[in-house]
Formats: structure tokens, sequence, C-alpha cells
């Protein structure tokens, strides 16, 4: 393995290892649950993000072959992280917010943690 | 019948290729196998997905994709600047409502992921008749520009997507 190769794996390493521990750091510093949400969020993208580039350069550099396990982690990751990230978001609206608190939703309908769905779904 | 058997084709495409990646080498073995999924899970999961989405151009998604990977990247470190650098009286975080235009379930889902996973803003939920969805943004002075960047960004793109 080259040197510019190592060189690049290394950088690849270091933000992530960077940004994985902002992330972290969010965590302790931000004061309610929604800010905090924001931190992890940060540190499955790029934080995890820097990791697989690094490990598909170095597979790459040692196999001679694509490696797409990365590429199937990073589409996991798009796909799982959001759906927790609502969730909590979506806990947090209901049990410590009231409407008041929130902003009008700018439909005739409020948000859908306090109220109910149009009887008919709207025709298409 | 065909409607029957495969309720979503690019279901069973994304399988049959998430099944070759995950083992990793073409065989015909595997290859049957991966076949196999992407022909029998759509029909057992079909209750839950009943409408095929209408794909208008495909290859917007691929322009979609980049310029989400970019503004991740610019929002990462304008982010873990507003951690690290800023005190926490100063940072004002804000609701904000987005009127959406958008109308398939599943573009608004694209939308509602694309905003959380961007560094600095998570979707939180919909309006009960799904016109509008909340926003909670990390740090703004000016939430407008941050619904119109939104919009014109990420809407306008899915819009093309999947109408």
């Amino acid at each position: 393995m080259g040197f510019v190769t190592e060189l690049l794996i290394a950088v690849f390493l270091v933000i992530s290892g960077v940004f994985g521990l902002v992330g972290s750091y969010g965590l302790i510093k931000l004061k309610d649950s929604v800010q905090r949400l924001h931190g992890p969020t940060k540190a499955t993208t790029l934080g995890v993000g820097g990791v697989l580039i690094a490990s598909m350069i170095y597979f790459f550099a040692q196999n001679g072959q694509l490696s797409v396990h990365e590429l199937l982690i990073t589409l996991f990751l798009f796909l799982t992280a959001p759906i927790t990230a609502n969730f909590i978001a979506k806990t947090y609206v209901a049990r410590h917010l009231r409407p008041r608190d929130l902003p009008d939703s700018t439909s005739e309908y409020g948000w859908s943690v306090y109220d109910d769905p149009p009887e008919t779904i709207r025709d298409e | 019948m065909i409607r029957y058997l495969i309720p979503h084709p690019l279901l069973s495409l994304t399988l049959v290729l998430v099944w070759l990646g995950l083992v990793n080498t073409v065989t015909v073995g595997n290859l049957v196998l991966a076949v196999l999924f992407g022909l029998v899970l759509p029909i057992f999961t079909k209750a839950y997905w009943p409408d095929r989405p209408k794909l208008g151009n495909p290859f917007k998604a691929i322009e979609y994709v980049l310029v989400v990977l970019w503004d991740i990247v610019v929002a990462n470190v304008e982010v873990a600047m507003i951690i690290l650098f800023k005190p926490e009286r100063e940072i004002r975080s804000q609701w904000v409502p987005v009127p959406l235009d958008l109308t398939s379930a599943e573009a608004i889902t694209v939308l509602a992921g694309t905003i959380t996973m961007t560094p600095g803003t998570v979707s939180a939920t919909l309006s009960a008749d799904g016109r509008s969805i909340l926003v909670h943004c990390l740090h703004t002075d000016d939430p407008a520009a941050l619904r119109d960047g939104i919009k014109s960004r990420y809407e306008r793109r899915l819009m093309e997507i999947f109408q």
C-alpha cells in the first residue's frame, strides 16, 4: 500500500473521529431532548461516512476489488436513522409540548400529534 | 396477473441488488436466491404498501442524492461550529412549519428523511392532513429562509422525480 493511500485512509478516519466526538459532545452541551437529537444525526452522517469511505479505500488497495458492504451500510443507515429521530421528536412533542408551544401548521388541520386526520382521505 | 405477482418491480430489483451486495460475490446460486427474495418478499409486504409510486424521472434522483450528500457535508461543519463555539444561551432553536406541495406519501417520506439527515434540522411531525411538516432547527435567525431553502432545494427536485 502506497504512502498516498495510507494518508488518504488516515485523513478520512480522523475526519470521522472528529465529527463523532463533536456529535457526542453536543449530547452533553445542548439543553433539551430535541436539541440533543441534532448531535447523533451528525455522528451517523459524516462520522460513520468517513469510516466507510476509509474502509472502501483500504479494501480496494488491499484486494483490488470494490467492496459494496460499505454502500449497503450507508443505505441501511439512511433508511433507519431518520425514523428513530422522527419517533423521538414525536414523543417529545407529545409528552412535553402543548399545541400553543408550536407554530401554527399553516393548513386547516393541526399537527398530527394532537389532531385526528380528516375523516375521508382526499382524492388525489 | 403480472401486477399481482410483481407488485413493486423497483422493490424487487432493489432486493436483488441488496442481496448480491450482502454476499459480495455474484454466482448463479446467489442470483437464484436473490431473485427468489425479490419475487417473494414484495408479495408478502404488498398489504402494507398498496399503491405503486410513479417515478417520473429516475436520472433526477441521482442529482438529488448528490445535492443531499453535498449539503450533509456543509451542514455537518456548520453544526459542529455551533456546538463547539456558540455559547449555550445564544443558540436559538426554533420550530419551523413548512407547507408542502408534495402529495405522494413516498415523496413526503423521502423529504422528511432528507431533512433529518442534513444536520441542523430534524423533521418532527406532519399536520393531520399531511399538508405541512414541522421542522426543528438547531439554530437559525431567519426561519423564512430555511423554509424557502427546503422548498426550493429539496421539494422542487422531489416533485420532478415523483410526478
